[in-house]
């Protein structure tokens, strides 16, 4: 089975500085990778390069074993065009640390906005799955609400089901639960959790190792942009092999 | 130790204070009111006002059906032209394409580095510079022809030199208004798999017009004046030119004209005032977590159905 993301070397630099300098990894369909690590890891780079809002310089990235933001004809790669992005897009749900909702549409416009107009689905039809995610991640009775109205754990679920309300075939979180009041954190993972448990396949960037423990297939420790460690999460955290992971560990748990 | 969730027994009475007192405001606008009471009664009183030839000019025909629509024609037209040029130029000047950046960047360093004034000089002498356009290959075949020098277009060309002179400023409103909506905005709609255009029509312009606005309706006013300078193209026949120039001229009456023109100016920009508060308003939704007055109600609603219960 092609795995949902493939990355090979993957290597990402802002001019002269390295923030990836070769990541290799693997993510089956259905399972949850998770990654952690000091900030400035490069973790939430490679979560950007992962659906193109970043340009891999050097290796090779696949999504559902289509190469992500190159065209490979003979033995060249070509740049795709932003339309050929948008559409590698469409798949991939992406949900931020700060929310990023739509502050001028409530919150059920916020769902519906994608699907109406990126991929053209019926505005009747488009109501109907938003409010059917709106309930999945219990917020009915916010559809009418403006972004400012909520709290930032209503807030971030929204943003979960407007990723979702794209049917994507993979979800990436950039720390979601990091910009949250600490009483908040827990509505929010649990809309993760039970998406994972849908068999979503999901890389999720968090500090939350109880999360990690809990749901994840795999746990990915970054440091100055290379993988230090990874395998089954339980084993990570209660026996890291390596000093820096210890180090780590050692500071958050 | 008390439990921190029971309510008190009884509520308190609401405070009821003395209101702080503010002497000197009355002051101030006591001596306001008679500096101004002096002021209307000498200009009252003053015979150079000419005040029955103000009355007599105010609604006179010529004034209102021939300048006030030529000046809202201008304002409007030129307007509009500007604002649909100014959104192309700040998005080209926001693109990520070079070529558009520069040929914005030109536009603006040119109109926005000459006075208006000149620049509908300009426009007026155009038909002397191209006295004919043609449309063809170059050095070939022509497919369309036209002889400025014949055409009599001077309403056409004031609006053209308006708005391409206000397109400049426009621009600069609208692409201060993209860049202040949140980097975060673009991208997760880049992340939905929007296109650049779709992500700047559908989620950054909505939310820039909070920014766009006051300062648009400062150029819709700004512009009603300006309107005046098309006497350099040269076009007479807006409000200032109908009273200042034409009539003003026939009958020696200068002040009383003026007046007419200044009070027809201030009428109409009053109301372009009105209609500016409730555009802002439209654009601010979202913008605030206050409540609307209609969610208000319903909470205030549901809390009185609902007592000791708090509403999630």
């Amino acid at each position: 089975m092609t795995p949902m993301v493939k990355a090979q070397e993957v290597c990402k630099s802002f001019g002269a500085l390295h923030v990836l300098k070769g990541i290799t990894l693997e993510v089956g369909k259905g399972e949850v990778l998770c990654m952690v690590g000091p900030s400035g890891s490069g973790k939430s780079t490679f979560l950007r390069c992962i659906n193109h809002l970043e340009q891999v310089n050097a290796g090779r990235l696949y999504v559902d074993g289509d190469l992500i933001g190159y065209r490979e004809a003979g033995s060249k790669l070509h740049e795709i065009s932003p339309r050929d992005a948008a559409k590698q897009r469409r798949d991939i749900g992406m949900v931020f640390q700060h929310f990023n909702l739509f502050p001028h549409r409530t919150a059920l416009e916020n769902l519906i906005e994608a699907p109406v107009h990126v991929k053209r689905v019926k505005k009747a039809d488009a109501v109907a799955r938003a409010k059917d995610l709106l309930e999945q991640v219990g917020l009915s009775d916010k559809a009418t609400a403006y972004p400012a109205q909520l709290s930032g754990g209503q807030q971030q679920r929204v943003a979960i089901a407007r990723a979702l309300a794209m049917n994507p075939k993979l979800m990436l979180f950039d720390e979601p639960t990091s910009a949250l009041d600490p009483e908040l954190v827990g509505e929010v993972l649990e809309v993760m959790k039970k998406l994972a448990a849908e068999g979503m396949t999901m890389v999720v960037v968090t500090h939350e190792m109880g999360f990690a423990r809990e749901v994840a297939n795999q746990l990915v420790f970054m440091d100055g942009g290379v993988v230090v460690e990874s395998g089954p999460p339980r084993e990570v955290l209660a026996n890291p092999k390596h000093e820096r992971t210890k180090a780590f560990l050692s500071k958050v748990l | 130790m008390t439990d921190v969730d029971t309510p008190p027994a009884t509520t308190p009475a609401a405070i009821d204070a003395v209101p702080l007192r503010h002497p000197w405001r009355w002051v101030a606008a006591v001596v306001i009111v008679v500096l101004l009471a002096l002021f209307l009664y000498g200009a009252a009183t003053n015979d150079a006002y000419r005040w029955h030839v103000f009355a007599e000019y105010m609604f006179n025909e010529r004034v209102l059906k021939v300048g006030l629509v030529n000046t809202l024609q201008l304002t409007v037209y030129s307007m509009v032209l500007a604002i649909a040029l100014g959104v192309l130029l700040a998005v080209m000047r926001l693109s990520p394409n070079p070529v558009f950046k520069s040929v914005a960047w030109v536009y603006l360093w040119i109109f926005r580095g000459t006075p208006v004034y000149v620049q509908l000089v300009f426009w007026g002498l155009i038909p002397t510079i191209y006295a004919n356009i043609q449309l063809g290959v170059p050095f070939g075949p022509s497919f369309f022809h036209l002889n400025l020098q014949a055409l009599s277009i001077p309403f056409v060309l004031a609006i053209l030199g308006l708005a391409l002179n206000e397109a400049a400023y426009m621009a600069e409103i609208i692409r201060a208004g993209i860049s202040s909506v949140p980097e975060g905005q673009l991208e997760a709609s880049t992340a939905l798999g929007m296109s650049w255009g779709l992500a700047m029509r559908r989620t950054v312009l909505p939310q820039a017009m909070r920014v766009i606005i006051p300062p648009t309706g400062n150029e819709v006013i700004s512009m009603l004046k300006t309107t005046s300078l098309v006497t350099g193209v040269p076009f007479a026949l807006d409000l200032y030119g109908i009273t200042s120039r034409e009539i003003a001229a026939r009958i020696f009456e200068p002040v009383p004209l003026l007046m007419v023109a200044a009070t027809w100016y201030l009428i109409v920009t009053s109301i372009l005032m009105v209609g500016q508060y409730y555009l802002e308003r439209y654009y601010s939704r979202g913008a605030s977590r206050k409540l609307t007055t209609k969610q208000l109600e319903a909470l205030a609603k549901a809390q009185t159905e609902n007592p000791g219960g708090m509403s999630a």
